[in-house]
């Protein structure tokens, strides 16, 4: 492989004060005004970590998501992917990278192409890069089909004639095809029924075992990541407030948000009865967040000096990490 | 008191499509009494929506058939004429839809939305009716609902909009809510509000509510009895402590194992249930859970269960529930309930 070799203790990928802002436009399209989806957002991976990054709708955790991959350009910020800023990358070196940072969609409908049969799809990606000639494409794509639990014949096949998982089981198949090292799942399971989402979820695992791959698991369901990440970043507004192994984090979360979150969880066992903390009002709007820490108009520790000043990220653990003014 | 509300039996909806004529609803049974939560949950393309709709009739006439009977206060709803069902919708059965979105109309205020259902069942006018839709959306939880009555629904959050659908089901009081997945479009914090809300309208009006859901969290939460579909059919019913500490049928058993948990050990590999739901087109001919189920034999590939009292509180539709109760190993619901 050409992936060269990187010690263990130097992060896989950085990203630095990553911030992504939409412009919004009235009908002559002056810009009025800035959706902040991404706001200040710092973390790393290492080689072979699974990451979560979850929160609700709107808090920018699928944005993050895109803009490490570099498929949205960035406002401000960098990440760091074998001590090259991704964002300069050009020409020979951002093809590299994009082989190695491949990414699964949420929707395994819209996500393949409807009038290509589903080798094609596979094999596409060799031929952007590349990679073999007709024939070892070939053998490349059959020997795939077959790990993600496919027959050979299915090569011929188109995607409707698939159901949701198994097309899902086909969009990781196309990520995996270039051997990558970070592989980006946005909500992979998110469209799919239970009994589904436990098998693809079983063929994630398998195959980060056996290529060494890292992923960054953007999802809202906090029992699919609780199962499957090594660490959790708790988004909220487009800013990360918590960031813990998972075990911590669901053990002895600190952040007031990441309590209410965790608590609102509805948990399949009646015999469960649980302290619910139901957070008051709406999420604010992005283009106006609040001042001081965005999370202050709904929390119910929030102080003077929260409406004021905005809280910064530091580690009460190792590896622990919160962004609030109550563990100043 | 315990009063029978509602009482579904063997219900079947067949629709006429091109391909030919399939049956979305093959047998549900199921009963709801007043101030009672029924679950009903299942994957998608169990026919739970469609039982929902056979219920308040809302499913295109002209292609649809039913069978089996409906009893809404010992009347049959199946042989009810249009006009009998109008007078039932909205006023003795309400509904409330998956997707707020697109279930209000976008060009009119949310308040003459809600107005105009209260005007066609109750005899008030106007002023009143406006002062009860403020009294509604109050109830639900909306915040200064005087000045939100005018506002359109696309100035609304899904959760406010799912508010404002909660008011117009609720404005007639209703003895009967159906639930399509009222919660399923929304963010965890605010599902919990909704589900709250539900639960508390629903202690307040002593009514009957059936909730439609693939999410078993939300079944544990907030039902009392539980009626678990596969591929068209009532597969088990149950209370649902039971259902969740000691599941019969294996369908419900592999169900239950394939969620992650939010507590207990997480390394272990998830339990999947082989193969995948077929379509309507071509439904096994004998136990539809046949083809995927580890305990099949013969006798379940050729010969359709029906669905039996296992004992007094619980109805299943297996040929071995039996055997495989007994050797079944001990539920992990019970044990994560332990160490919590």
């Amino acid at each position: 492989m050409s992936v060269q070799q990187i010690p263990i203790e130097q992060p896989l990928l950085e990203v630095r004060n990553l911030k992504k802002y939409f412009p919004v436009t009235n009908s002559l399209g002056k810009v009025t005004g800035h959706v902040q989806a991404v706001n200040d957002v710092s973390f790393n991976m290492k080689k072979g970590e699974t990451y979560g990054l979850v929160g609700e709708s709107g808090c920018g955790k699928s944005t993050t998501g895109r803009t490490v991959l570099r498929l949205i350009e960035p406002t401000e910020g960098e990440t760091i992917y074998k001590g090259e800023n991704i964002y300069q990358l050009k020409g020979r070196k951002l093809m590299d990278m994009r082989r190695e940072l491949q990414m699964v969609f949420q929707d395994p409908y819209s996500s393949l192409n409807p009038r290509k049969r589903i080798g094609h799809i596979l094999e596409e990606t060799l031929k952007i890069h590349r990679i073999g000639s007709k024939q070892e494409r070939m053998d490349r794509v059959m020997d795939m089909l077959n790990k993600v639990g496919f027959q050979s014949e299915q090569y011929f096949r188109y995607p409707h004639e698939f159901s949701g998982g198994q097309r899902q089981r086909i969009g990781i198949a196309r990520a995996l095809m270039v051997d990558p090292s970070l592989i980006i799942c946005d909500e992979p399971v998110s469209a799919l029924d239970v009994s589904i989402q436990s098998q693809v979820l079983n063929l994630l695992e398998e195959i980060q075992d056996e290529f060494n791959l890292a992923y960054l698991f953007v999802s809202h369901d906090l029992s699919v990541v609780r199962h499957i990440a090594d660490r959790i970043g708790v988004m909220y507004l487009g800013q990360m407030v918590e960031e813990a192994p998972t075990d911590e984090l669901f053990a002895q979360p600190l952040h007031p948000y990441t309590k209410a979150l965790l608590s609102a969880v509805p948990l399949p066992n009646p015999m469960i009865k649980r302290e619910r903390i139901t957070l008051k009002g709406e999420v604010p709007s992005p283009i106006n967040p609040p001042s001081g820490c965005v999370f202050h108009t709904r929390c119910p520790h929030a102080t003077e000096i929260c409406k004021k000043n905005v809280p910064v990220k530091r580690n009460v653990a190792p590896n622990h990490a919160v962004a609030c003014h109550l563990y100043e | 008191m315990e009063t029978k509300l509602l009482e579904v039996k063997n219900l079947k909806t067949h629709f006429n499509t091109e391909r030919g004529r399939v049956t979305a609803v093959d047998g549900v049974f199921f009963t709801v009494h007043a101030g009672e939560t029924v679950g009903v949950v299942g994957e998608s393309g169990c026919g739970k929506s469609v039982t929902a709709e056979s219920i308040l009739r809302l499913l295109d006439e002209k292609s649809t058939e039913y069978e089996g009977e409906i009893l809404y206060k010992g009347k049959n709803l199946l042989t009810s004429t249009i006009n009998e069902m109008q007078a039932v919708r909205g006023n003795d059965i309400s509904m409330i839809f998956q997707d707020p979105m697109s279930s209000l109309n976008p060009v009119y205020t949310v308040g003459n939305q809600i107005v105009e259902s209260i005007m066609l069942h109750q005899n008030v006018n106007k002023k009143e009716a406006y002062e009860k839709a403020i009294e509604m959306l109050r109830l639900t939880g909306i915040p200064s609902p005087e000045k939100r009555i005018h506002e359109y629904p696309h100035e609304l959050s899904g959760g406010m909009r799912q508010r404002v659908m909660i008011a117009m089901a609720l404005s007639c009081q209703p003895k009967l809510l159906i639930a399509d997945e009222p919660t399923t479009a929304l963010d965890v914090t605010t599902q919990s509000q909704i589900l709250d809300l539900i639960n508390e309208l629903k202690v307040k009006f002593n009514m009957g509510t059936v909730m439609i859901t693939h999410d078993l969290g939300v079944v544990a939460e907030v039902c009392t009895k539980v009626v678990v579909m596969y591929l068209g059919q009532v597969i088990e019913e149950s209370d649902v402590r039971s259902l969740f500490s000691s599941p019969y049928h294996p369908y419900t058993d592999g169900l239950l194992k394939s969620i992650p948990q939010l507590t207990g050990d997480r390394s272990k590999k998830l339990h999947v249930i082989e193969g995948k739901v077929p379509t309507l087109h071509q439904v096994p001919k004998g136990c539809r859970f046949a083809p995927r189920c580890a305990f099949a034999n013969e006798k379940c590939h050729d010969e359709m269960p029906e669905l039996v009292q296992a004992d007094t509180s619980r109805k299943v539709r297996c040929w071995h529930y039996k055997e495989i109760f007994q050797a079944g190993e001990e539920s992990p619901y019970v044990s994560a309930a332990d160490s919590y």
